[in-house]
C-alpha cells in the first residue's frame, strides 16, 4: 500500500469549479492581528461540503490560528467567516456545528480514555447505551482498546494523538478541523489512519479541514491543498495543480523537490526560449501567460531524464558530470553539476539491481527534458 | 547525602530554636502539675481534664469552628470566581482596578479592615454575633484564597477548556466538569489557608464579635490578661497539635500524588 494510489474522493468531485455551487465555509477579507503582529491577512477563502482540505505551510504561518477562527476561539480583527452562509462571529464555540483536534491535544487529564471520548456525546444527552456503542467504535477505530481505561499521562505520546482524535471524530460533527492529528505516529499507522480519515469522510459526508506538515499526506488525503505563509493564501488548488503548476516558486520549492533556474524569457515559435546562464543552451518551454523579462524556471527531478548518450528527440538538452547520487531505494537522485558549476537533480526510477546501475560518479551524463516538463514563474 | 557544615549546623539550630521553643516552652508547661506557669511541679494531665469541664473555652471553641468553616467556604467560592474573571476574563473595562481592589485587603492593616467593617454593621444595624464574624473573616480570606487558584489557573492549559466547549459544553458546565476537578488542590488549600487565618484571627474577630459570641483567640487574650494558667496552656498544645497533623497530613498527600504520578508515567513508558 503506497500512500498515491488512492484517491479521498470521486475524480469529478469539484464543487470549487461549479460557480452555481454554494461554499460551505468562506472566509471574506479576514484579518487577525494579535495586538501589531498580523497573523491572517485579508485572507479569501472558500471551502465546500465533502471537502478534504489541507492547509501547509512554515510553522508560524497561522494555520492553528485559522482553525480557531473556524472553531470560534478567536475572532476575526475584520473580515467575516461565513458557514452554511451564516455569519459565524456571534456563535460561540458550543454552540458549532464543528469539533475540532487540538495540536496540543487537550485530552482531559482527570478522565479515562474512555470518558475522554465519552465527553462530547455526554453533552448531547445521547442513551447511555448508545454513547458505549459509539465511544467503544472509536476506540476499535484507533485501536487504543486495551487502554481505554488508562488516564491521558497513562499512556504515550502516540496514543495520546488518536484518543484526541478518537475524542473530535465521535460526534461525527459537519466541519471537522483536524490540527496535525497523525505527526506523532509511526509511518504505518499514519498511512492506516490516514485512509480512516478517507473512508469516515465518504461515509458520513463530514468536511474536514486538516493542517499538515507533512505533504505526503496533504497530497494523499486532499481534495484541494492551500499553501500558506506569512498569514495569506499563496495557492489554493488541487493536490496535482499544487505539484504541476505552482505559481510560484515558495510554491514550487515547498511541496516537494525542485530545480529553480533564473534567466530571461523571451517568446519565440514554439512558445518562449529562456537564456539563463553564459554558455548553457536556452530552455525552451511554453510560457503559459504572457511572461517576458526576469523568470524561473522551475522543474521537478523526475521530470529530467539523465542518459549516456545524448538524445535527439528533446528540445532540452543539458551536459554535465554526476556530482552526486543519493540511493533511495526505488528511485536515485542524481546530482548533476553543468560546465557553469550549476547542480541540477535528476530522477529515475531504480528498475534494476544496484550492482548494474547505469551511472557512477563523475560520469558524463546528459539532462533531456520536454518543453512541457518544467513551469516559467515571475516570482 | 553531604555532611552539612558547622555554618549550616548552627544556623539550623538557631533557626529552628528561635522558630520552636517558645512553643515546645508552652507544650512542656501544659504537662505541669503546679498551678504555677513558671515552676515545674511533676508531670499531670490534670490541666486537660479541667479545660473540658470548662463550658467558656468549649463554647468558644464552637464558635471558632463554625466561623472557621463557613467563613472558608464562602471565601473559597467567592475567591475562586475572583481569580477565574482575572486570569480568564481577558480585558475587560477596569480589569487593573479590580485586581488591584481584591488583592489590596493582603497589606491593609487589620485593625483597618476590622474597622471599617465595625462601622458597617452598626450602619446597617447588623447585631453582633457569628454572623458578622463569618462575613468579617470570609472579606479578608477570600483575597488569600484567589492568590492561591489564580496561580494555579495560570499554569492551567486553556486548551482544554477550549476543547470542553468545542465539544458542547457551556462556560458553565466546562468550568464544573473540567476546569474544577483540575485546579480542585489549589481550591482545598486555598480553603485550608481562609480556615487556618479565620481560626487564629484574634483583631479583626474583636471588632466582629458580640457579646454572646467569642472566638478562641479573643477567650484565650482576655483570660490572659487576668493571668496565665496552665488550662490556656493546654488549650494551645491542643491547637498546636490540631494545626501540626493538618500541616503534616496535606504534606504527605501532596508527596503521594506526586509519587503516584512519576509510577504512572513509568509504567507508560514501559508500555510504549
Ligand atoms: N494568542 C496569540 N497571541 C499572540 N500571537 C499569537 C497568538 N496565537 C498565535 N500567535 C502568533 O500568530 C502566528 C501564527 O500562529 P499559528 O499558531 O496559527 O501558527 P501555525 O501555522 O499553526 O504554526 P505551527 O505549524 O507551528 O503550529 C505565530 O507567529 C504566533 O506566534
Ligand atoms: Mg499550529
Amino acid at each position: 500500500m503506497t500512500s498515491t494510489d488512492a484517491a479521498a474522493v470521486p475524480a469529478d468531485f469539484a464543487p470549487w469549479e461549479n460557480a452555481d455551487e454554494k461554499p460551505l465555509i468562506e472566509f471574506q477579507n479576514v484579518t487577525k492581528r494579535f495586538g501589531d503582529f498580523t497573523a491572517i491577512d485579508n485572507l479569501n477563502l472558500q471551502i465546500y461540503e465533502r471537502e478534504f482540505f489541507a492547509l501547509l505551510g512554515p510553522s508560524g504561518c497561522g494555520k492553528t490560528t485559522l482553525m480557531r477562527m473556524l472553531a470560534g476561539f478567536e475572532t476575526p480583527t475584520e473580515g467575516t467567516i461565513l458557514l452554511g452562509g451564516q455569519d459565524m462571529a456571534p456563535i460561540p464555540p458550543n454552540k458549532r456545528a464543528t469539533n475540532m483536534m487540538f495540536q496540543s491535544y487537550a485530552l482531559f487529564p482527570h478522565l479515562s480514555v474512555a470518558d475522554n471520548i465519552a465527553f462530547g456525546l455526554k453533552r448531547d444527552g445521547i442513551p447511555k447505551a448508545d454513547i458505549d456503542a459509539r465511544v467503544d467504535e472509536m476506540i476499535r477505530l484507533v485501536q487504543l482498546g486495551q487502554f481505554a481505561k488508562r488516564k491521558p499521562h497513562q499512556i504515550s505520546g502516540g496514543q495520546r494523538q488518536r484518543v484526541a482524535l478518537a475524542r473530535s471524530l465521535a460526534k461525527a460533527p459537519k466541519l471537522l478541523l483536524l490540527d496535525e492529528p497523525l505527526g506523532a505516529l509511526d509511518k504505518k499507522l499514519r498511512q492506516e489512519t490516514q485512509f480512516e480519515l478517507m473512508d469516515i469522510q465518504e461515509k458520513t459526508g463530514t468536511t474536514f479541514v486538516i493542517v499538515t506538515h507533512d505533504q505526503e499526506e496533504a497530497m494523499t488525503v486532499a481534495s484541494r491543498v492551500a499553501v500558506m505563509d506569512h498569514g495569506k493564501l499563496i495557492q489554493v488548488d488541487t493536490p496535482a495543480g499544487i505539484y504541476e503548476n505552482p505559481n510560484s516558486t515558495y510554491v514550487a520549492d515547498f511541496i516537494g523537490d525542485v530545480n529553480i533556474l533564473e534567466g530571461h524569457a523571451a517568446k519565440s515559435d514554439a512558445g518562449c526560449q529562456i537564456t539563463w546562464a553564459e554558455g548553457q543552451p536556452a530552455i525552451n518551454s511554453n510560457c503559459g501567460t504572457d511572461l517576458s523579462g526576469k523568470v524561473h524556471f522551475a522543474i521537478r527531478p523526475e521530470k529530467i531524464t539523465v542518459s549516456a548518450d545524448k538524445p535527439t528527440d528533446k528540445p532540452n538538452v543539458l551536459q554535465g558530470k554526476v556530482h552526486d547520487i543519493a540511493y533511495l531505494g526505488n528511485i536515485s537522485t542524481y546530482h548533476v553539476r553543468l560546465s557553469n558549476g550549476q547542480i541540477i537533480k535528476a530522477q529515475s526510477a531504480n528498475n534494476r539491481r544496484l550492482s548494474r546501475r547505469s551511472f557512477t560518479w563523475e560520469d558524463d551524463v546528459y539532462l533531456s527534458f520536454t518543453d512541457t516538463a518544467g513551469v516559467v514563474l515571475a516570482e | 547525602m553531604r555532611r552539612m557544615s558547622w555554618f549550616n549546623v548552627t544556623s539550623l539550630t538557631f533557626g529552628l530554636a528561635f522558630l520552636y521553643l517558645p512553643m515546645l516552652l508552652l507544650i512542656i508547661y501544659s504537662f505541669n502539675e503546679s498551678r504555677l506557669v513558671t515552676v515545674w511541679a511533676g508531670f499531670s494531665t490534670k490541666w486537660y481534664g479541667e479545660l473540658f469541664q470548662n463550658e467558656a473555652f468549649l463554647d468558644a471553641a464552637l464558635v471558632t469552628l463554625k466561623v472557621g468553616f463557613f467563613s472558608a467556604t464562602v471565601a473559597t467560592v467567592l475567591g475562586t470566581m475572583a481569580a477565574w474573571i482575572l486570569v480568564r476574563g481577558g480585558k475587560f473595562f477596569g480589569r487593573t482596578l479590580f485586581s488591584g481592589m481584591i488583592y489590596a485587603p493582603l497589606v491593609m492593616p487589620e485593625v483597618i479592615t476590622g474597622l471599617s467593617l465595625l462601622l458597617l454593621f452598626i450602619a446597617i444595624g447588623m447585631d453582633r454575633g457569628v454572623m458578622t464574624i463569618v462575613l468579617a473573616h470570609t472579606t479578608f480570606s477570600m483575597c488569600y484564597v484567589s492568590v492561591v487558584v489564580s496561580s494555579r489557573l495560570v499554569a492551567f492549559d486553556k486548551s482544554m477548556e477550549e476543547a470542553a466547549l468545542d465539544l458542547g459544553c457551556t462556560p458553565a458546565s466546562a468550568f464544573f466538569l473540567v476546569t474544577l476537578p483540575l485546579i480542585a488542590p489549589a481550591v482545598l488549600s486555598g480553603w485550608l489557608l481562609a480556615f487556618t487565618l479565620s481560626l487564629d484571627d484574634l483583631v479583626i474577630a474583636s471588632f466582629a464579635a458580640g457579646p454572646s459570641s467569642t472566638t478562641l483567640p479573643i477567650k484565650i487574650f482576655s483570660s490572659v490578661r487576668l493571668g496565665v494558667t496552665p488550662e490556656i496552656n493546654a488549650l494551645s498544645t491542643i491547637m498546636i497539635s490540631i494545626v501540626a497533623i493538618g500541616v503534616i497530613t496535606a504534606s504527605l498527600v501532596t508527596k503521594q500524588a506526586i509519587a503516584r504520578a512519576k509510577r504512572d508515567e513509568q509504567k507508560a513508558i514501559q508500555d510504549g
